[in-house]
């Protein structure tokens, strides 16, 4: 519905015209934004909110104030059971990263199929966490399982690692580290396509081989992968939700659990239902992601300003 | 116009001579909408369900019946969800404490006048199941006792007869454990099946109405009487009579080891014994006994845990879940769904007949002449469900590590003075 141009008046651009460079973007965002606050931003302070109250999700809610946080951080067993679990789980999921790279630097060279190996050594993180659990909880079994088969050829006694407290947290995180090795192998064979062949050259000429040249040469032109490795690493480790859920359900007597599936137990399992109680480790939970992901947006942010 | 006329005054005529007949109230005719929400999952359930609504639709040509089967673990979950928004007319759930939350936050509907003007003849024996705050809050559909499972053929080999005392209990585990097979296969994963021996132990041990004070929190499980019956359990834990690596199974995993004559009993619920046939076992070869008695003194308690039908309070069709509900606990629908080739459990109406089944035989015996302690419903059902999780934990901890049972039973004191308030 345009009118004709006025040939008396001079063309008096829209407001949107006379700002579109300023404005296009946000409207691009715009959707993104909303959801995102409504969905994440939104949700968070509502779980603050929540967890200073009892409530089992259906009736009134009860305002307690601290008294959830109390509990929680005065001495509560499975709270403290639960922590340590997820700093077990942190450090040795980093081992992840290491692996990733010597299977990496294996896999990174020219034979005859090595597409083959590659997709095959990737192959476990194309598999669902699910199906993982369950191949290795199976793998675990006291009487039928491979690992004692495996075992009982060495002469070693049975072992149930699933159903012993003291080792059936390292055997799920023995799980993990199957696909998220998968995971940091491909950033780094990505990593290792970008490593500038003329500083190997050169570096060669001066006489650099082996761990000095992986050191001083490659590592470096790497740390982008690393980088990115690490995040993943760290996140998918406090993330650990579904091997626990699969391989023991939290047992045997809770010596499995971490923060997230203390979490889910509290407010949504069978048994559970104390919203407040569980929007209170949720908090506690975030702020313990927060912590990594404030040193990684400052250590990005370092990376940018020195890019430049 | 004309085939309606003729269809209602045949319906009409029908119905007169039906009302003779059939007088508690399935006469009248429905119309509308019927939606029911079901976690009758497994397979004989999910036909037995599926059975019952078409029966009730053929009654009433003109009700349209709406049926949904969820699973039977994620509706322990769901159920929330589905009785406040958009509420259907007819749910399942459980019987006693595990009703609770819902009877608290409103949205069961009462039907006590359903059991007070006779609408529901036959339920009297089950009525308490259904009862919180002196009011009753759906009906039940279906119960199946606990007891010991045993493998005939093996207490045969071994020379070994029924136990009717502790003694004699502990007696023959000790010749199965020198004959090199354990004693009861137990799996104890996902933690409830603990639950079942600790019930009869501490029923058998210090009553039906002990165990009861015990679940509503009334007694201290510090308490030396709660001591005495883990003194009792770990007699059975210090004799080798548990199958190892219990913690890692479920209770169909453990099931295999009776099938496969490792184990020789199993204490758990009626509904093992078709997997057990499953399996390959012939009725000559499993058998059942009522768990024995520790202190002769007192009256047996059992557990029966029983299924229920309820309407949500939120329900748009209430008339039509009520005559639902009607049928489902009607004496000839009771023994229909109930016999060996359905469901293969009790029946509620007192008015049922028990299929012939020795294992439904022996149960309805043993819960109608050998149960006067009380019926109770089961741990996770008796029980808070905040004790029920923190108390099945203990057990499972102290099934393998039995030595750690102060530091259990303070834990568990410490949460039964946080929970019950």
């Amino acid at each position: 519905m345009t009118a004709l141009p006025d040939p008396t008046s001079q063309p008096q651009r829209s407001w949107y015209k006379r700002n579109e460079i300023a404005v296009t973007p946000w409207l691009f965002l715009l959707p993104g934004m909303f959801f995102f606050a409504f969905y994440v931003i939104y949700p968070i302070f509502q779980s603050f909110w929540i967890s200073f109250h009892e409530w089992d999700g259906l009736g009134e809610k009860v305002w307690v104030g601290t008294a959830n946080y109390e509990r929680l951080l005065g001495g509560d067993r499975k709270f403290e059971t639960s922590f340590w679990n997820n700093l077990k789980w942190l450090f040795l999921y980093l081992l992840a990263i290491p692996a990733g790279l010597s299977i990496a630097l294996l896999l990174n060279q020219k034979v005859r199929g090595i597409r083959l190996y590659k997709s095959l050594f990737f192959f476990p993180f194309v598999l669902s966490q699910v199906v993982v659990g369950l191949v290795f909880s199976w793998f675990y079994l006291p009487r039928e399982g491979l690992l004692n088969a495996i075992l009982a050829v060495v002469g070693a006694g049975p072992v149930n690692i699933l159903g012993d407290p003291s080792t059936a947290t390292y055997g799920i995180i023995a799980a993990g580290l199957w696909p998220q090795t998968a995971y940091c192998m491909i950033l780094y064979l990505t990593g290792l396509n970008a490593v500038d062949p003329e500083q190997i050259e050169a570096a060669r000429l001066d006489g650099a081989k082996g761990h000095r040249m992986l050191w001083h040469v490659v590592l470096p032109q790497l740390k982008p992968a690393t980088f990115i490795a690490f995040v993943v690493t760290i996140i998918g480790a406090l993330r650990s939700f579904d091997l626990i859920s699969v391989m023991t359900n939290g047992g045997p007597f809770g010596s499995t659990r971490v923060l997230s599936f203390y979490m889910y137990e509290e407010s949504l399992s069978e048994f559970g239902f104390r919203m407040g109680y569980g929007a209170a480790i949720a908090v506690v939970l975030f702020f313990i992601m927060l912590f990594f992901i404030v040193y990684f947006l400052w250590s990005m942010y370092q990376d940018e300003r020195g890019g430049r | 116009m004309r085939s309606i006329l003729k269809a209602s005054v045949a319906a009409l005529g029908f119905a007169a001579l039906a009302t003779g007949a059939v007088a508690d109230g399935h006469g009248k005719k429905l119309s509308g909408d019927l939606r029911i929400i079901s976690d009758m999952s497994n397979p004989a359930p999910r036909a037995v369900m599926e059975g019952l609504a078409k029966e009730f639709g053929e009654k009433h040509p003109d009700l349209n019946i709406d049926l949904e089967i969820v699973d039977r673990e994620a509706w322990k979950t769901q159920i929330r969800n589905a009785l406040t928004a958009n509420a259907p007319d007819v749910v399942n759930w459980y019987a006693a404490n595990r009703m609770g939350p819902y009877v608290n936050a409103g949205l069961f509907e009462d039907i006590s006048d359903m059991y007070e003007n006779g609408d529901l003849p036959g339920l009297d024996a089950v009525k308490g199941a259904m009862t919180l705050d002196g009011k009753q809050w759906g009906v039940p559909y279906t119960y199946y006792q606990w007891g010991m499972y045993y493998r005939e053929d093996m207490f045969k080999e071994l020379g070994l007869t029924e136990p009717t005392t502790f003694e004699e209990e502990l007696a023959n585990c000790q010749k199965i454990v020198d004959s090199g097979k354990k004693c009861y296969a137990i799996g104890t994963k996902f933690l409830w099946t603990a639950g079942g021996w600790f019930d009869y132990l501490n029923m058998r041990t210090n009553g039906f109405d002990f165990h009861m004070q015990l679940a509503r929190g009334e007694v201290e499980w510090t308490d030396a009487r709660v001591r005495e019956t883990f003194a009792n359990w770990r007699k059975i834990i210090d004799m080798g009579g548990y199958i190892d690596d219990h913690q890692s199974y479920s209770w169909q995993e453990a099931l295999k080891f009776m099938t496969d004559g490792e184990a020789a009993s199993y204490l758990i619920g009626n509904f093992a014994v078709a997997p057990m046939r499953d399996a390959g076992l012939s009725d000559d070869q499993i058998d059942f006994y009522q768990f024995p008695l520790i202190d002769a003194s007192l009256p047996q308690g059992e557990d029966a845990p029983t299924d229920t039908f309820h309407i949500p309070a939120n329900a748009s069709n209430k008339d039509n879940a009520r005559a639902f509900l009607q049928f489902v606990t009607s004496a000839d629908v009771q023994t229909k769904i109930n016999s060996g080739d359905a469901l293969g459990q009790l029946p509620v109406n007192a008015a049922s007949s028990v299929d012939a089944d020795e294992f439904l035989e022996q149960g309805f015996a043993m819960l109608s002449g050998n149960a006067k302690g009380g019926v109770a419903q089961f741990f996770d059902r008796d029980f808070p469900a905040e004790m029920a999780s923190v108390g099945m934990e203990g057990l499972q901890e102290f099934m393998v590590f039995p030595d750690n049972l102060d530091d259990i039973l303070e834990r568990l004191e410490d949460a039964r003075q946080r929970i019950y308030k």
